[in-house]
Order: C-alpha cells, then structure tokens, then sequence
C-alpha cells in the first residue's frame, strides 16, 4: 500500500506492507533507528515517538494508520546541531545510562510536558509509567523531566 | 584542578539522545549486505522427548531459505558442563533427544525477510511426548524424575558436604531460630534482548556483532560453540542496551546465527523477541535457603549456618556456579564467632540461571540480614542495635574470613551510623510507635541491610585480576584510549577520558575510547563483577602515566634538556624547561615523527570489598496487603569516587532492581514448567511509579588496592536495597507477629502473611 507520510519534517511516499509496524517503517524504510524494539506487548515505551505531537507506542501503531500524519522522532527533535531542552536536560541530569530506552524515555517526556508543562514527581512518574528504563531507577530521569520542564518555564536551556 | 572527583557530564549521550545508540539491530555494514534473518522454534513444553520434527511446510512457506534441525548440527561440539559439575549433563546445541524448558530451542528458521520467519516457525511441527516436569526445589532433589537420565541425579554440583555440617555450631546460644526462605528467581531484563549479526570473510574468518560484556570472552565461548579456533573469530560489540550479568559470553544462540551464515553462505542476523529474551535468555537469584542463626540475649550473634539449594535451571550455566559466590560471603560485615555454609546445585525443567547484577552475594547478603532480623525478632531487639554490636569493628589491615575472602579496607559501623543518621531512623521508629498506638491500617515498616561484597575478583589468589589499556596521543591533540573493558552503560567513555585527561592535560571532549573490538583488542577481562574502574580504570591511568615518561625523554631531545629538568604542565598539556617556561613543546608535538602510545597491563593485589548500609521505609496496607516503598536511604562506600554523576547513576539503577526483587519482581512457573511471566505484560518490570526518588549519603574509605583508591560500584544498589526493603516489609506487620514474608511482597503474600499471624494471636 502507498503512505504518505511526514516523517521530522519532511514528506514521504513509500509502499508498504499493510501490516508493517510504524516502527518498523521507520527503522528499515526511513533508516531512523533511535526508536527501539524492547517489547512485543505496548508495554516498555522504547518505541515511543510523536504522532501529530502527541506520544504513540510506534510498535502499536500500522504504518498505514500513519498515513497522511506528521511524524517525529528523536532524530528530528533537535534543532540543527543543537539538543532540544529535553534532551540537554536528560543529559545534564544523567538521565540515560545505557541508551536503549531513551529515544522513547525522551519522546514520552516531549508529549508530557507538552500536555502537562509543570508536572509534579508524581505527576511525571505516572506520566512516563508506560516507558521502562532498566539502568537508572528512574530517579535521574525523572530530575531531567523537572529540569526540562523548570527550564521552559524559565525560558532557559538547561 | 585535577578533574577527577568531578560531576563530569557524559561525552557519550548527545548520539543516544538523538540519533540512538547503534545496537547490533541498528548496525549498518557492508559485511552485512544481503542478511538473511533467522529466527527459533522453541519447545513450548517443559520436558519431553522429540518423537519428531516436520519442516515441510515452513520450507514451503514464503521466503524461507532453509530450516535447520538438531540432526543439521551434528559436527558441532556438545557444550559440556565445567570440571566441577556431573559431567552426564551435557547438551547439544540444539535440542534433538528431548526438551527440557518452556523455550529450549529446537530448530532454526531462515527467511529472506524478518516478518516472513515469525510466520514460518508457526509451522514447523515438533512432535513432543511430554513428561513429567521438575518445577520446584523438591522436585529436584528427590530425583523422582530426572532432567537428565544418563547424569542418574538432578544434583550438578554439592558445594560443601552437608554430613559434616558441626552439630555443636549452636550449643553456645541461648537463642536460636531458623527459617526456610526464598530468594526467587528473576528475569534480568535488559532493555536490548539478545541479538547477533554473522558474516564469513573469504579468508574463513567469521565476523560476529554482539551485544556483550567482553568480547574477548564472547570470543572464546563462540569458538568453542563452533569447533573454531579463536583466531578465527573476530568479535565487534555494538553498543549494549543493558546486561546486568546476562549478556557474559556467547550463547548457543549466537553460535547458530553464525553456524546459519556460513550453511546458507550469506550474511544472518537475529534479534531476539521479549517473549524468548524472558524464557531464554538465562534468569538470576533462584535459591532456596535456611537459615539458622543463634546468639546471646544481650543481642551478640555466635553462630550462623546457610544451607543453600540453588535452582540452575535446566542446564549447567552461570548460575551452577552462584554458591560459591554466596558461601564466600557467607558472615558478611560481621564478626560472627561459628559460621559455616553448604550448597547444592539442581537441575530443574525451567530456564537456565546466570549472573544477575551481583550473582551470588545478593543472595548472601539477603540471606544473612534475613537472618539477623530474625534474630532480633526473637530476642526483642531493635535491628540497629543487634548490628552494630555484630558489625568487624573498622580495620585497615586485610581481614581474612573463614571463608578465603581477604576483605580490603572497612568501616561497617560509620556506614550505618551515617545511614541511620540520614534516614532519622530514631523518628522513623516513633512514627511508627504512634501509628501502632492508634491502630493505624497503614503500617510504616523500617528495613536496614549491612552489606559487604566481592568486586573485581580475579581467577583465585595465583591469578591476580589484570586489565590492559592502550593510551595514544596524537598529533593534532587528541587521544584515542583502547580497554579490556566493556561499557554498557556506565559511562566508561567518559570516566577513562577523565583518568587519561588528568594525566596528559587534553580535554574529555577529544579524547576517544574504544573497546569490544577483538581485532584491535586481543585482551581484556570485559565488564562485570563491579570490575571495570578499579582494573581498567588503573590500566587507563598507569598507560597514560607511562606514555608521560616516553614524552619526557623525546622532549629531552627536542629541547635539548635534560629529562630530570623538565616538567610536564597540564593545563598547558606541554613540557616545559624547569626555570625557563618559554623552552616547552606540546605533549601532542611530540607524537608528530613517531607514535606516541603506551599499552599497559594493570595488575591489582586482589579484589576489593566495598561496603555499606541501606535503610528502608515502607507503607503497608494491612487491609488489602498492598506495599509502598516510600524510601530508600542508602550508604554505599566504593573508595574514592571519581565522577559523582556516574556513581550515582550506578546505585540509583541497583537500588530500583534490588527493591524491585524485594516486592515486585517474580519469574513464576505453574506445576507443569510452563512460565508465566513471559511478557512484560505479565512480568512486573518495575516502572518509575512504584520507586520514589532515592536519598544516597556519601562515604569513601579508599582502599590501597590500586592507585585511584577505588573499588566497585555497580551491584552495591542491588545487594543492600534487596534485604532493606523485604525486611521494611516484615518489620511493618512485625507488632502483628509476622516473622518473615518471601519476595516478592505481592499483596497476596503480604495479605497471607497477616492473616496466618492472626490465626496464631
């Protein structure tokens, strides 16, 4: 089937199998391979990118079902160079160890704060329940949330 | 200012943070054009004979290229078990007389396309005469059915002889008591699964990408899988999504993938599914133990037995060997006068066991704080108290258990009384007094764990640990450093440049490591056992020193001066004539002729014992049996640290893993072998909402070990959160009698715990 597709800004056109996974459109047709593959259950989040800015688990979503939306992804946070704040905070906090889960860890981050600008602990620790991290205990990750969103409202980069 | 000691942010993390790591799934290579995809038939059975295999209609299925049965594999080598082990329980690599766990791989499918295999090993038809399955710990030792009939036991290994255990270990106590307790089986659950890429050079040389935690190891493993020489393998590792003691060596899985490119004389990749990575990739923990322990009123311990049962799981792993880990810590931090430990290693018709972050003295660890709360129970005392009393009083001096270990340096009764002091643990126990007074349903429970563990170990005192490293300067003023080590993780790339960086004055920023590359490094030890700072570490520092000295002497001869007269000034990264600061050349000048580079072997005099202790506070609904963990303070003594940041990172990951073992996290089989928790919607990986934020306290007792000072960090978390936390949650319900509660502390077991103790009230 042909999808069209923006995927971090830019149109696309491909054929694809009508039961490909958008994840797997983007690492093998768009060569994106931030997002990652850590489950086979919508459960870890390692896959996480944005869907018309909100955060979807991408292994749960067709490509198909993509057609015509507005995708981003980790690659395509950043401005030329740059770290986006969330991911300059996820840095300055040591919020990522081994790096498996946090293309998604971020991209989850992004849509929370997004929907939830000045969450609270408990707030970003429900927010990002669906995105598992086996490294950090969490703790890092979630001062880099704070960071992030204390930062914006500050209108710094962390 | 030396940076070391600094909170140095990670040179690694802007590629994770924006286009990812590169995994073994995400690498893009020539070598690797044209892979086929290949994928496992595992036994959906515990144990059973193979009465047949049919793959008619996979190979007809699309894109199939080949399937490969057991019969396909016969000129590999059986893995055979270790010397110490019954030697009837060796296996091929692929299961071809029976089954014997939910998972054991049975064929290989190989397809054009990924999408294509998962659609055909639905088809191939394994014809199983299931029998009985060993489950549980009974099971196995009566030996009623045997996993292995030619072995004529499930035992694979006694440690100790459990005839000769010292009738008389007790006589001295005035009080004794005993317990049989679990510490269950849990799934390592690295974020990245397994994978592997394989392609064969024209030359017969294999080139296999791994995620793993040495590869110099993996090398060694994977050419004895596959009858190769070593010389014939080339290992390159990837970036790693997580280990944790999981991803040590190369498995029969690996093995095939690479068997598989050169049958069908193309390129082959696997990654491995959540579903198989959480039935086949090896499990940790799974012993059974009791503990006695007896002592004085007055709260002195005299004496302590383990006797340990451990789960191997249906074959000789890692995990055979985790007694000998955990009897080596049997006293633990304390001066206990009769201790003595045994074990026994089954075989049983579930998952293999390996090492999971601390392999064995986790086990220790819970084991005897288990005990010592026990103890404190019994006599009515509070568990801070019985302790200290029982904690090595600090020592600086080598202190030798019964056991062989050779305890570094240590100052047990500061880390509690630091851990204490941080977590207010007089207000804690108020609090608690006050809710018990006015029959609050929400229990606050207090757990503590004193801990001392094993890092860093060698292969026994005649082979000291070692690493290599290599540090090279170049002209345009940068460095490359190669390791032994192995980082999945930690953050070596930038603690090594920070080592490297003191001593040649370049910034973190333009110095490179490398590692996992077999080609470019032969040697190494990998990472693993909280090894990598205290030997690779030291290499790092000893080659960069080095690599000074030879600086030094082409300086001499540039600037005409004597080599005595010279200084190197870091901050200028240059040498300078003593006196006369205008004569100097740049340390990266002198790499212009001829290379600069050192290549090192780091020898340390043994391991190093770190040290510490935990305090948790837990809420336990005594309603409903629900636990939340509400803190874990935590005092975790590693020598010096050399980048805060990353130090913390380590602990904050152990604390989450070791809690999560204490009331989460449980791999379950029913009475028939047939796991279930074998999804993540099943298992309960622990999320950010079950954890609070962690309060660790600081503290740095160096040891002389090696230059830096320091010992290892990595599995401190697990080792001391585990017992903290399991014991906060007895300690909770402990006006209510409950004595003990094994993990994990589901709601039911807790809910079960309160109304057994009711029933006895």
């Amino acid at each position: 089937m042909q999808v069209e597709l923006t995927v971090n800004g830019q149109q696309r056109s491909d054929d694809v199998e009508p039961r490909l996974l958008l994840v797997h459109y983007l690492r093998e047709v768009c060569g994106l391979r931030a997002a990652n593959v850590g489950c086979d259950t919508t459960s870890c989040g390692a896959c996480t990118v944005l869907l018309n800015g909100t955060s979807v688990k991408s292994c749960t979503v067709l490509a198909v079902q993509a057609n015509g939306q507005q995708v981003t992804t980790a690659e395509g946070l950043g401005t030329d160079g740059g770290l986006h704040p969330v991911q300059a905070a996820f840095r300055q906090e040591h919020g990522l160890q081994c790096g498996f889960c946090t293309p998604g860890m971020v991209m989850a981050t992004v849509g929370l704060l997004s929907e939830n600008p000045h969450p609270t602990e408990t707030e970003v620790r429900e927010g990002l329940e669906g995105n598992f991290c086996r490294c950090t205990g969490y703790h890092n990750i979630v001062r880099a949330v704070l960071a992030a969103a204390e930062a914006e409202r500050a209108g710094v980069t962390p | 200012m030396s940076i070391l000691g600094t909170r140095v942010l990670r040179t690694e993390d802007p590629r994770f943070l924006t286009s990812g790591g590169v995994y073994t799934e995400d690498v893009v290579d020539d070598r690797l054009t044209g892979a086929c995809h290949v994928f496992f038939v595992r036994s959906p059975v515990a144990h059973a004979r193979i009465e047949g295999i049919d793959v008619s209609a996979a190979l007809e299925a699309p894109g199939v290229i080949a399937v490969f049965t057991g019969a396909d594999l016969a000129e590999l080598p059986k893995i055979k078990p270790g010397p110490l082990f019954n030697q009837e329980m060796g296996r091929p690599i692929l299961a071809t007389d029976k089954v014997r766990y939910v998972g054991d791989p049975v064929a290989v499918v190989v397809t054009e396309e990924a999408y294509q295999g998962e659609d055909a090993v639905e088809l191939v038809d394994v014809d199983y005469d299931v029998l009985p399955a060993v489950v549980d710990f009974a099971d196995a030792v009566s030996d009623k059915v045997l996993v292995y009939e030619e072995a004529g036991t499930n035992v694979a290994a006694n440690f100790g002889d459990a005839s000769k255990l010292d009738q008389h270990l007790f006589d001295e106590c005035e009080v004794v008591t005993t317990r049989t307790i679990l510490n269950q089986r849990v799934a390592p659950a690295p974020m990245e699964t397994r994978a592997a890429a394989a392609a064969w050079g024209e030359d017969g040389r294999l080139t296999a990408w791994i995620p793993n935690q040495g590869a110099q190891g993996t090398k060694g493993s994977l050419a004895r899988l596959l009858g190769l020489e070593p010389e014939q393998v080339h290992i390159i590792t990837p970036d790693v999504g997580g280990a944790f003691g999981a991803k040590f060596g190369a498995d029969p899985e690996h093995a095939l993938v690479a068997w598989v490119a050169r049958q069908v004389g193309r390129p082959a990749r696997w990654t491995e599914t959540r579903f198989e990575n959480l039935v086949a990739m090896t499990h940790g923990r799974a012993q059974q133990q009791t503990v006695t322990i007896g002592g004085k009123r007055d709260g002195t311990v005299l004496a302590y037995r383990l006797e340990i049962i451990q789960d191997s799981g249906a074959q000789v792993r890692i995990g055979a060997m985790l007694p000998f880990l955990t009897i080596l810590m049997t006293p633990g931090p304390y001066a206990i006068p009769q201790a003595e430990s045994v074990a026994k290693s089954v075989i049983t018709n579930t998952t293999p066991i390996g090492a999971y972050r601390g392999a064995g003295r986790p086990e220790a660890s819970a084991a005897l704080e288990r005990a010592m709360d026990l103890f404190a129970a019994e006599i009515g005392a509070d568990p801070a108290e019985v302790r200290r009393r029982n904690l090595l009083p600090p020592f600086t001096e080598p202190h030798r258990t019964k056991f062989g270990a050779l305890y570094d340096t240590g100052d047990y009764v500061t880390a509690l009384d630091k851990v204490l002091a941080a977590a207010g643990y007089d207000l804690l126990r108020k609090e608690q007094a006050e809710r018990r007074a006015r029959g609050d349903t929400m229990a606050l429970g207090i757990g503590l764990a004193s801990y001392v563990e094993i890092t860093g170990m060698g292969d026994g005192e005649e082979a000291p640990p070692q690493e290599n490293a290599t540090v090279e300067v170049h002209p345009d003023g940068t460095a490359t450093i190669l390791t032994g080590t192995s980082p999945h993780g930690q953050g070596h790339a930038t603690a090594w440049a920070m080592l490297a960086s003191d001593e040649l004055g370049i910034p973190v920023d333009k110095i490179t490591l490398k590692w996992g590359d077999t080609d470019l490094i032969p040697e190494g030890g990998g990472t693993g056992g909280s090894r990598s700072l205290q030997h690779g570490g030291s290499a790092v520092r000893q080659a960069s020193q080095e690599l000074i000295e030879i600086a030094r002497e082409r300086a001499a001869s540039q600037l005409e001066a004597s080599a005595a007269d010279l200084r190197f000034d870091v901050e200028r990264s240059a040498f300078e004539v003593v006196g006369d600061p205008d004569a100097s050349v740049p340390l990266a000048g002198l790499a212009e002729e001829e290379r600069l580079v050192v290549r090192t072997v780091f020898t340390a005099p043994g391991a190093t014992f770190p040290f510490g202790s935990h305090v948790a506070v837990v809420e336990v609904d005594t309603e409903t049996g629900k636990v939340v963990l509400r803190r874990v303070v935590t005092v975790d003594d590693a020598g010096f640290v050399l980048n805060p940041l990353l130090a913390e990172g380590q602990r904050h990951g152990g604390i989450a893993q070791g809690a999560a073992q204490a009331f989460l996290e449980e791999v379950v089989y029913d009475a028939d072998g047939n796991p279930l928790t074998a999804s993540f919607a099943d298992y309960p990986f622990l999320s950010a909402t079950e954890v609070p934020s962690f309060e660790l306290a600081d503290m740095q007792t160096l040891t002389s070990y090696n230059p830096l000072g320091v010992k290892g960090i990595g599995e401190a978390g697990s080792i001391g959160a585990t017992p903290a936390v399991q014991n906060a949650v007895v300690d909770a319900l402990s006006h209510l009698g409950v004595r003990h509660i094994d993990m994990p502390a589901s709601p039911q077991r807790v809910w079960q715990a309160i109304q057994a103790a009711k029933g006895n009230a």
